[in-house]
């Protein structure tokens, strides 16, 4: 069964896009790219997801904003980017380079009209691959999350961006919902193209010397292989209910944690906290993952996306 | 592709109470010289996922002819306490040196060196690059009590060092600002301080006075020590505009002037 040399096959179709592998990093994981690019070639990535853009600049949160817990970290980051015009013009350039690699871009913000704003203005790019539209930050006072705990105001915010926009549209759910298939039914009745999930976990750390939160602004949101079983649960959940791909994120380390959200149901995934933790992360996944499949003999890793799910047995 | 970031450990020495030093092979070839003092290491305690992220810990002293780094660090939490365990021949996670350290600049002759806590170590590599540029070093150093004294005989190499403890167990009680008076600061050309924030803001505020120019290394929370999480920033003043510079990438050295506390 596992022979070394076979030749497998592990890119993936994810909307119009073909990815060469079904690795990216996630957004906020990377910032824009080229901090990383010092590493290695970004080229070996199955595709990018930028840092959230939103219409203004935005200074972010007060400090500390990380702290490691449990396997795992918080963050309270706050969405600190140089809002969408500076992004266009100083940081999406520099990604053309690489050019079998689609970019996406990550959009927030507070009201629906800075999100239609902000993806009009993406639409007019030839930098940008697909939009991904974070209504899931939990670390912004109405920084989109209150979209996404509310199927009837998610629905709207997606009809209002496919309005408007020209490329793919993702959705990024959060799981800090109570149901989490409702809202990923409630996008996709209102034209979203595909679901990436999920963002991180509301949560919180206390420091005990000074017998208050740990985080400047209180809460947080947890990432880190903490947060996996309960990402897989949400992608294993929501694959049976929706048509349109869905993308697994939270706690991925390991190209068998690639293996893992695919057998879920995700078609592709995204890395983020291994980032941080490994700056060649991505690449070492990516390598594991196509190991994995030389091992048990899987000559298409498409093969095994839903392999889990009862109709197939799993 | 940067080095692959597996080193081995040379040396493994307990300096004083919780207080130790960490001798390992440098990540880079330090003959090429792309080193600076006061940039850090970001080195993972365990490959453990329960202590997921690195610790930054200051390039305290570089032996360019064995190519070896050595931290000195002081156990703080569970992380830094689990790294007291690797010993020599253990191969450790380190990556580094990373961000920007102290610039040394020609035009100055006389040098103040002012350090708090664990905010001492990168004064040492410091001390020794200044004065082989030929530029005399006063050092003033402050510590809670003198328990947690560091590094006092090492950095009176290379030039005088005046102690200072908050309880007056050692050296003069007192704050390290009390130690910083218009006689002192008016033999320095520029000064280079690192420690805690207080100290920091404290420093910054005398030495105005003092009309002393000088560097700031500050210490906050990483993430991922390479800029890409933007958890570590401080605020700054730069182009007539507030912003957020994050201090693995852009610091953790800045210039004084630019830096605002809040
Ligand atoms: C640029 C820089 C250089 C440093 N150089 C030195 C040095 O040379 N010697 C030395 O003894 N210490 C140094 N420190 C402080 C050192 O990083 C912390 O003491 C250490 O990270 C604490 O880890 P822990 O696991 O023991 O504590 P824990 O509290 O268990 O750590 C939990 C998390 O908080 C972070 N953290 C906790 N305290 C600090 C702190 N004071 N600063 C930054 N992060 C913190 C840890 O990195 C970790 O991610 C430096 C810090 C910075 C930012
Ligand atoms: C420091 C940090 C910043 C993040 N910033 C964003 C962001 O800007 N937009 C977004 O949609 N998700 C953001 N996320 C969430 C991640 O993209 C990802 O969904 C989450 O961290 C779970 O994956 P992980 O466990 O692999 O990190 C951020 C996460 C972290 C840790
Ligand atoms: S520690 Fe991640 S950006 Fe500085």
């Amino acid at each position: 069964m596992n022979d070394p040399q076979m030749d497998v096959d592990i890119s993936v179709n994810l909307l119009s896009l073909h990815l060469k592998n079904p690795v990216m990093p996630a957004s906020g994981c990377f910032s824009f790219g080229k901090e990383v690019a010092s590493f290695y070639d970004l080229g070996v990535l199955g595709a990018i997801v930028v840092k959230a853009t939103t219409l203004d600049e935005r200074l972010g949160n007060p400090t500390p904003r990380v702290a490691e817990t449990a396997a795992g970290m918080l963050n309270s980051i706050g969405l600190q980017n140089p809002g969408v015009k500076r992004v266009m013009q100083e940081e999406l350039p520099y990604l053309s380079r690489y050019r079998s690699l689609p970019v996406i871009v990550n959009v927030a913000g507070t009201a629906i009209d800075d999100y239609v704003d902000v993806t009009r203005q993406l639409s007019s790019s030839p930098d940008v691959s697909a939009i991904e539209l974070n209504i899931s930050c939990p670390n912004v006072k109405c920084g989109g999350i209150q979209f996404g705990s509310d199927p009837q105001m998610a629905a709207s915010m997606v009809r209002a961006i496919k309005a408007v926009a020209t490329h793919p549209v993702i959705v990024k759910l959060s799981p800090n919902v109570t149901d989490i298939v409702e809202m990923a039914v409630a996008c996709e009745e209102a034209g979203a193209d595909g679901l990436s999930l999920i963002n991180t976990v509301i949560g919180m750390t206390i420091d005990l010397e000074r017998r208050r939160p740990l985080l400047g602004s209180g809460a947080g949101g947890l990432s880190g292989p903490a947060i996996k079983p309960i990402a897989i649960r949400m992608v294993y959940d929501v694959f049976r209910h929706v048509s349109i791909p869905v993308i697994g994120i939270g706690g991925i380390m390991t190209g068998a944690d690639v293996i893992e959200f695919l057998m879920a149901g995700a078609t592709a995934v995204q890395v983020g906290t291994a980032n941080f933790v490994d700056p060649l992360a991505c690449p070492r996944i990516i390598d594991e993952t196509r190991e994995w499949c030389v091992q048990h003999g899987v000559r298409s890793i498409r093969e095994i996306i839903g392999a889990a799910q009862p109709a197939n047995g799993g | 592709m940067a080095p692959m970031p597996d080193v081995e450990v040379f040396a493994h020495e307990t300096l004083g109470k919780d207080l130790y030093a960490l001798t390992f092979a440098s990540p880079i070839d330090l003959r090429a010289g792309n080193y600076q003092p006061g940039q850090f290491l970001h080195i993972r305690v365990s490959q453990s996922f329960d202590f997921l992220l690195r610790r930054p810990l200051s390039l305290c002293y570089a032996d360019v002819d064995q190519n070896r780094l050595t931290v000195v660090y002081r156990t703080q939490g569970a992380g830094t306490r689990r790294l007291t365990a690797c010993k020599p021949g253990d191969v450790i996670d380190v990556l580094g040196p990373l961000g920007q350290g102290f610039p040394i600049r020609a035009q100055d002759h006389r040098t103040l060196l002012i350090g708090g806590g664990v905010g001492v170590p990168p004064l040492l590599e410091l001390a020794k690059q200044l004065r082989a540029s030929g530029k005399t070093v006063q050092t003033v150093v402050g510590f809670q009590t003198a328990g947690q004294l560091m590094l006092v005989e090492e950095l009176a190499a290379y030039g005088e060092v005046t102690v200072m403890t908050d309880d007056g167990s050692a050296g003069t009680r007192g704050l390290v600002t009390t130690a910083l008076t218009a006689e002192l600061c008016s033999l320095a050309d520029r000064y280079y301080a690192c420690g805690p924030s207080p100290m920091l803001k404290a420093v910054q505020q005398t030495m105005r006075v003092r009309n002393v120019p000088g560097y700031l290394s500050l210490e906050e929370r990483m993430g991922c020590g390479i800029g890409i999480c933007v958890g570590c920033v401080h605020a700054v003043y730069r182009d007539g505009q507030l912003t957020n510079a994050k201090t693995c990438r852009e610091g953790p050295v800045f210039d004084e002037r630019e830096v605002v506390f809040a």
